[in-house]
């Protein structure tokens, strides 16, 4: 059944905030054609959340303006902590639906390296961002989500790194939300060419406590052959921001795509994170933490796909849930006919907190091949006593022993962060959203 | 000097009593050995001491200079100066070595007063010296991965570095090899001295050749049915628990039989 919904704005609106942007003018069309998809396909049907009553559509402005930052020491304090030190380069920050602060190194230009917004992208860039935005990785039409995305885009990251480079330090990428009226529609691609490196952390950070908005963001990452991609996100949207995320990737031959997702916004979330392993050889480690408070309600999938053959994929989740929150865990290994040898290995634990909260952790192997190996654990429980009385019986306390045993149940995802600030920050919100 | 009394403990698992009123008196500067054969109540009296959540005291008393250890939550228990080396230690992931033992010392000092850094690590080195444990243990999870010997020494480590009033040692010696066995004996007679004493609980003699006890006990249907000095475990290795049974008159030595 389509469930028909008025959209907020018209095709006449979209192309109007293509032109008043000034990106590329194929921008226009695909804005309009993605529109009129939006109106028509379904919402998508995440496994045990009904979403029907969540706000997808409406919200108090597309767009809103803000301050650019002429230097990082005029962001937000919250935002300063997580950039390492005055040397750090190679950082790109947006302030709400603006882009406002980009530092690239000489080194990295030199090299090839593009790291710029999504309009200046689609301006200078144009060819190698139309050939990867929304075609070989999520697609304009997979629902009315994505639909609605692709015509309302309103920011968002380039990256491309070109044939054999390889990029040492980190690329940091900031987007703060300090405008309770701004909703954000990001679209992020990382292009990694042949055998080259890099790694990219990216924090979605609300300096407000409330905001009755939406944020739908699309990551694309492309590895190509013998690539390799490190892939880190912390996400700390306010509440009341129903939030749409979709993080996807898709591996050339031999090309390793690694995600630490740290994913602790307070207002609803759907949150999908799919890797296709294409290439054969290739691999992918997908890794993500979620704290939930409070009366949140939140759905999280992880998705290996194996196509190539020999290919890897280790998948792991883990998360507490507080008060009356509730999360649906799907963690899906799918191997397709043909993809010999391939292995696919998965474990989601969720540690319930309060008493009325809800957890449900789902193992899912799909398995269409014979020779292959595949595993999964998963488990929703509480604090282990035994573990509680071993860390008391050396005098911690019970308030201590029980942060350590929590923030030990997220450390995977923390300790992969590869900026300290980044991390730092995870650190602290997780202390914040557990107390 | 510090006494640590246990009066006629009584203690339950699941309302099957296991201790049967067990009374013992070590002093600082004291080692004692418990030593029976499997099912007699030796590890329950280790858990009972600490705490376990899963064993109830139904009657007697555990005192620390006259303080009462009952009343106590675990981890007061443990600041109040005991220390259990557990059987089957927890593993926790995510939480370092180095990260839970700093919290297990601090916990012991107030707040403004915690160890410096430099200074934990470098006692924490030396103690892994003496243990000859892998530096990369002090990194590593909290026993995540640990073989079993790297989970002993790991429990010496532990309690060398909180420096308890008095340890008790549930099977140590479970599983390690001659080598180790050097090793982490060697920990713990660094440990003897006016300050500490130790609950030892074996149900091999092997251990007792390398760490000499002051006393022997014998616990048998969940009581000290004998109390000796070192020669005791001698005997006990040279002639079993047969003797000790007949002369008794015990058939079956194991909690939930009667002499």
């Amino acid at each position: 059944m389509t469930v028909e919904t008025t959209l907020a704005l018209t095709e006449q609106d979209v192309r109007s905030y293509s032109a008043k942007v000034e990106e590329a003018a194929w921008m226009a069309d695909f804005r309009a054609n993605a529109l009129a998809k939006a109106e028509v396909l379904d919402m998508p049907k995440p496994d045990k959340t009904k979403i029907t009553k969540w706000n997808f559509t409406e919200f108090p402005s597309h767009t809103v303006e803000s301050s650019i930052y002429a230097g990082l020491e005029e962001m937000p304090t919250e935002a300063k902590v997580l950039i390492d030190g005055e040397q750090q380069q190679n950082i790109y920050v947006q302030h709400n639906n603006t882009p406002a602060y980009l530092s690239l190194s000489e080194d990295l230009k030199s090299k090839g390296v593009i790291l710029t917004d999504i309009f200046t992208a689609s301006r200078e860039h144009s060819e190698l961002l139309q050939k990867h935005l929304m075609t070989d990785g999520v697609k304009v039409d997979e629902h009315k989500l994505t639909a609605l995305h692709a015509a309302l885009i309103n920011g968002g990251v380039f990256v491309y790194v070109p044939k054999n480079v390889v990029i040492e330090d980190p690329l940091q990428v900031l987007f703060i939300h300090d405008n309770d009226q701004a909703s954000l529609f990001n679209h992020v691609v990382i292009v990694a060419e042949e055998n080259s490196q890099v790694t990219y952390v990216e924090t979605y950070l609300s300096t407000i406590e409330h905001s009755e908005t939406q944020a739908s963001i699309i990551s694309e990452v492309f590895a190509m052959a013998n690539a390799k991609v490190v892939y880190g996100a912390v996400d700390v949207l306010a509440e009341g921001i129903t939030t749409y995320v979709n993080r996807r990737g898709v591996t050339g031959p031999h090309a390793r795509i690694e995600w630490a997702l740290g994913l602790m916004n307070d207002g609803n979330t759907i949150s999908e994170n799919i890797t296709h392993l294409v290439g054969d050889g290739s691999s992918s480690d997908m890794k993500s933490v979620v704290v939930g408070r409070g009366s949140q309600k939140q759905n999280f999938t992880s998705e290996i796909v194996h196509w190539g053959l020999d290919t890897d994929g280790f998948i792991l989740k883990h998360g507490v849930m507080k008060e009356n929150s509730s999360a649906i865990f799907n963690g899906i290994g799918r191997i397709a006919k043909g993809a010999t040898r391939a292995n696919a290995v998965q474990e989601s634990r969720i540690l319930m907190l309060g008493e009325r909260g809800r957890g449900d952790a789902n193992p899912i192997l799909l398995i269409d091949e014979d020779d292959v190996t595949a595993g999964h654990a998963a488990s929703v429980g509480r604090v282990d006593p035994l573990q509680m009385f071993y860390l008391m019986s050396r005098g911690i306390t019970q308030e201590e022993a029980e942060r350590l045993i929590i923030h030990g149940f997220l450390a995977p995802v923390v300790s992969k962060l590869p900026i300290a600030g980044v991390r730092k920050q995870l650190t602290e919100v997780i202390e914040r959203k557990v107390r | 000097m510090s006494i640590l009394e246990i009066k006629d403990l009584h203690v339950q698992i699941e309302d099957k009593e296991i201790l049967k009123g067990v009374t013992l008196t070590i002093n600082t500067n004291e080692v004692h050995a418990i030593m029976g054969p499997n099912g007699t109540g030796k590890s329950t009296l280790a858990a009972a001491i600490m705490g376990h959540p899963k064993y109830e005291v139904t009657s007697g008393s555990v005192t620390i200079d006259g303080e009462d250890v009952l009343a106590m939550a675990v981890d007061e228990r443990a600041r109040a100066g005991l220390f259990l080396a557990m059987q089957y230690p927890s593993e926790i992931t995510g939480v370092t070595n180095a990260d839970f033992l700093r919290s297990g010392v601090n916990a012991r000092r107030e707040e403004g007063d915690e160890i410096s850094l430099m200074k934990f690590i470098r006692e924490m080195d030396s103690k892994m010296e003496t243990l000859e444990m892998d530096e990369d243990m002090a990194t590593r999870y909290l026993n995540e991965g640990f073989s079993g010997g790297e989970k002993k020494r790991n429990e010496i480590l532990q309690l060398m570095m909180l420096k308890p009033k008095f340890a008790v040692l549930d099977e140590i010696d479970s599983g390690l090899d001659i080598d180790a066995l050097k090793v982490v004996s060697k920990g713990i007679n660094e440990m003897r001295g006016e300050g500490f004493g130790c609950l030892i609980i074996t149900h091999y003699q092997r251990l007792l050749d390398y760490i000499t006890p002051d006393k022997v006990h014998i616990i048998m249907q969940g009581k000290i049915v004998k109390t000796g000095g070192p020669e005791l475990a001698k005997k006990l290795e040279e002639q079993g628990y047969d003797w000790i049974k007949e002369e008794l008159g015990i058939e079956d030595e194991t909690v939930g039989q009667e002499a």
